[in-house]
């Protein structure tokens, strides 16, 4: 395998596995703000309980993501030096504010929260959850920029040497797919806490354990799993047809067009043949164009109108996103289900459904991940979106031999990393919030 | 006076001193790490001693991800260049700085396993606080460079003896700041064993030290004549004197501050006789990569100062809030 594409699975490799992470912290640090401002108004001990228990696994999950994070943020100099040295003027900046305005904040109060319980009032110790949730939710905001920029880049100017020079930092942020990528990405995250929740209350009640506390948890986790995903659908909306208008190519390969039509179908699953040009699949006929502006007969570009080899792999990126789009859809039946079962009084007594929620735990992560894996191989060729190819962008003086030593050294660990994070967490969900 | 050369000035200074303060702040729980066997005796007294940086390390751990950054963002080619070139060492540190960090949780959880984290911690902690000072060494001593800017060694090349001894030298603070923070959160027989840590600790200082000053004065051009290398020399080893008497007289939160100082001082040594270089390559002066030929635009220099001059005190006070929120002795059982 060449060199190129070693430091492509490397990055894959490490970044699916971090942003698993992430994911859950930044919707886990939402229902500790939850609970620890339902604890400050009712004075409610159950609410404490909720708090102490998803700090305990907030804990847990944000070392993970801390200590596989800082891989990605030396992955750009180690693996991705041709990159670095060519955006330095505006991912730099990018990278150096996410640390400064961001995770320092949440770093330094996540000590607060795991450690200083007994050690500040109420008011500080609700102070420490809420910068947490902002400091993650900054953080966030970063990254899902520096991530912006490489898909709808904006706010530079190409000097007379070529270089690509920072114009209006202002512009390169709210690049044009920030905000909804980013409203997408939060989300995202609050399904996947949210359906966590759930998960482990749904357990917990079904067995009788924890009581009202148990309830409680699967209250709040029911109403979030209602609401979330349905958030999501438009989120979702708007970032598909965000796009179908800056990035077409992608959006053709989500849905396998090759030619350019008025009213085009949409698939809700199939396969793709790129030699023959033909998508197979069930399909709403003219759906696409209808969802994209709401009009039966617009047009959608195919791929064809773009030299082939501008085309990411069409029918891997196909066959992602549809597993993401199906997995949300599956997400939106159970939540809306669960909250129908609260409001007619039958939640606590449905055992098949209480059964059944835990499994969907990682049901989530599968959407989030290979969402993000339709969004980033959607846009190869290119590491900036028809500025910079991925090729020109490995580090030149890293071997094959090199990556491929380090790569399967990512792997034992993360496997490592991975077996003792599910031994800890289901450790921590034995105990329980009464502990 | 805005001239792109001040604000590549500013960003060298700005960057030494994010690495510097990680170098102190990681470096008491980097330190911790490395000397647990050797000061906790029980399983109670390496308790101490975890919970004693357990709710710090991260928000410290953030000072490397910032400077890191901050290189990127202001001189993003020798961040380029020490980062795939050094390319297995940065893996190492990785690997070194994952297993620290997800021990320490493993540790509290895993009971069956529990001696295997802990040994994890130790060494991540050690090989982590050993390698920052080896590829400092080999920025500072020089690299074979091309004239791409890349680096054309291979991972022996960083092995040479001066590169080795800034490791041994930046290893052996770490150890000291870690032993005058354990004297800082101790009590009774840990305390006490601590302090004589810190005795041992600052003689070996003053040893590698002086091997560290000597080596750059043996190998560095026109250092008789800098002047600033003397002070820092000077500034270093006043400090770490100042430990003994601290330590003679009981003072439990001197000699971390003390510490920190001679700390600095190896830093000013740094800034001495490096300005304005960044990688040095020992092949040819005229292929150094310098803040002059390496950083971004004068617009995202300025915009950096702005994130950075606006930011960092908002950080900085944050940061003693929450240290005043746990300071005092560390105990074995805390509320978790």
């Amino acid at each position: 395998m060449s060199a190129l594409l070693l430091a492509r699975l490397q990055f894959a490799f490490t970044i699916c596995f971090h942003f698993l992470f992430p994911a859950m912290t930044l919707g886990t640090a939402l229902i500790i703000l939850i609970s620890e401002t339902l604890y400050l108004i009712k004075k409610d001990e159950t609410y404490k309980k909720i708090t102490d228990f998803l700090v305990r696994l907030l804990g847990l999950i944000f070392v993970i993501g801390a200590a596989t994070g800082i891989v990605m943020e030396f992955s750009f100099g180690t693996n991705w030096s041709g990159y670095s040295r060519a955006v330095g003027d505006i991912f730099g900046p990018i990278l150096a504010a996410e640390g400064v305005i961001a995770f320092f904040l949440e770093s330094v109060f996540l000590g607060v929260l795991l450690f200083g319980r007994n050690k500040v009032s109420r008011g500080v110790y609700w102070l420490s959850a809420l910068l947490v949730f902002i400091g993650g939710h900054l953080s966030a905001f970063w990254i899902v920029v520096a991530n912006s920029w490489m898909q709808t880049p904006a706010g530079y100017t190409i000097n007379e040497a070529g270089k690509i020079i920072l114009g209006n930092f202002s512009d390169a942020v709210f690049n044009p797919s920030t905000i909804v990528r980013y409203v997408h990405t939060i989300i995202a995250s609050w399904v996947t806490s949210a359906v966590m929740l759930a998960g482990i209350a749904g357990y917990y009640v079904r067995k009788g354990l924890h009581g009202e506390t148990a309830k409680t948890m699967l209250k709040v986790g029911i109403i979030l799993f209602a609401l979330t995903p349905l958030l999501q659908l438009g989120a979702g909306h708007a970032h598909a047809v965000k796009v179908i208008n800056l990035q077409p190519e992608k959006a053709a390969a989500m849905e396998g067009h090759f030619n350019t039509i008025n009213g085009a179908p949409i698939y809700a699953l199939g396969y793709v043949d790129v030699e023959n040009q033909k998508t197979y699949g069930i399909y709403i006929p003219k759906g696409l164009s209808f969802l994209y502006n709401f009009d039966w007969n617009s047009e959608i570009k195919g791929l064809n109108d773009y030299p082939k080899k501008d085309w990411p792999p069409v029918n891997f990126v196909f066959q992602v996103y549809h597993i993401m789009v199906g997995a949300g859809m599956a997400m939106i039946a159970l939540g809306l289900l669960g909250a129908y079962l609260l409001w007619r009084g039958k939640l606590y007594e449905n055992k098949f459904y209480l059964f059944i929620l835990p499994f969907l735990i990682p049901l989530p992560h599968i959407a989030h991940e290979t969402g993000w894996i339709a969004a980033e191989v959607g846009r190869q060729p290119w590491i900036i979106y028809k500025l910079m190819r991925t090729s020109n962008a490995a580090s030149v003086v890293v071997s094959a031999g090199e990556i491929t030593l380090s790569l399967i050294m990512f792997f034992i660990i993360y496997t490592l990393l991975a077996a003792m994070f599910i031994k800890i967490f289901l450790k921590i969900v034995q105990k329980g919030p009464a502990a | 006076m805005d001239y792109i050369q001040n604000y590549q000035t500013l960003w060298f200074f700005l960057i030494l001193i994010l690495l510097a303060g990680y170098s102190l702040l990681d470096g008491f729980d980097l330190g911790i790490g490395a000397l647990l066997p050797f000061l906790g005796k029980t399983k109670e007294e390496k308790d101490v001693l975890i919970n004693s940086i357990s709710p710090v390390w991260d928000g410290n751990e953030v000072w490397l991800i910032t400077g890191g950054g901050a290189l990127f963002a202001a001189f993003p080619h020798a961040y380029a260049t020490a980062f795939s070139g050094f390319y297995l060492a940065m893996m190492l540190v990785l690997f070194a700085l994952i297993f620290r960090a997800v021990s320490m949780e493993f540790r509290a959880y895993d009971d069956v396993r529990a001696g295997i984290w802990e040994k994890a911690f130790v060494a991540g902690s050690a090989l982590a606080a050993l390698l920052f000072g080896v590829a400092l060494g080999n920025v500072v001593y020089g690299v074979p460079l091309d004239n791409k800017m890349e680096f054309t060694g291979n991972f022996f090349t960083l092995l040479r003896p001066v590169p080795l001894i800034f490791g041994i030298t930046g290893f052996t603070a770490v150890l000291l700041q870690g032993a005058t923070y354990a004297v800082m959160k101790t009590e009774g027989d840990l305390q006490q064993r601590a302090f004589r840590a810190v005795n041992i600790l600052t003689a070996v200082n003053f040893v590698t030290a002086l091997v560290y000053f000597g080596t750059i004065v043996f190998t560095f051009d026109d250092i008789f004549t800098n002047w600033m290398f003397y002070l820092a020399v000077l500034f270093t080893l006043l400090w770490l004197s100042a430990i003994f008497f601290s330590v003679r007289h009981k003072n439990d939160s001197a000699p971390f501050w003390e510490s920190s100082f001679s700390f600095i001082g190896l830093w000013l040594v740094v800034a001495a006789v490096h300005f304005p270089n960044l990688i040095k390559a020992s092949n040819d002066p005229m292929l150094n990569i310098t803040i002059y030929n390496s950083s971004t635009s004068m617009q995202t220099l300025k915009l950096m100062s702005i994130i950075a001059l606006v930011g960092m005190p908002i950080v900085i006070a944050y940061t003693i809030f929450v240290y005043r929120i746990f300071k005092g002795k560390s105990k074995s059982s805390v509320h978790y």
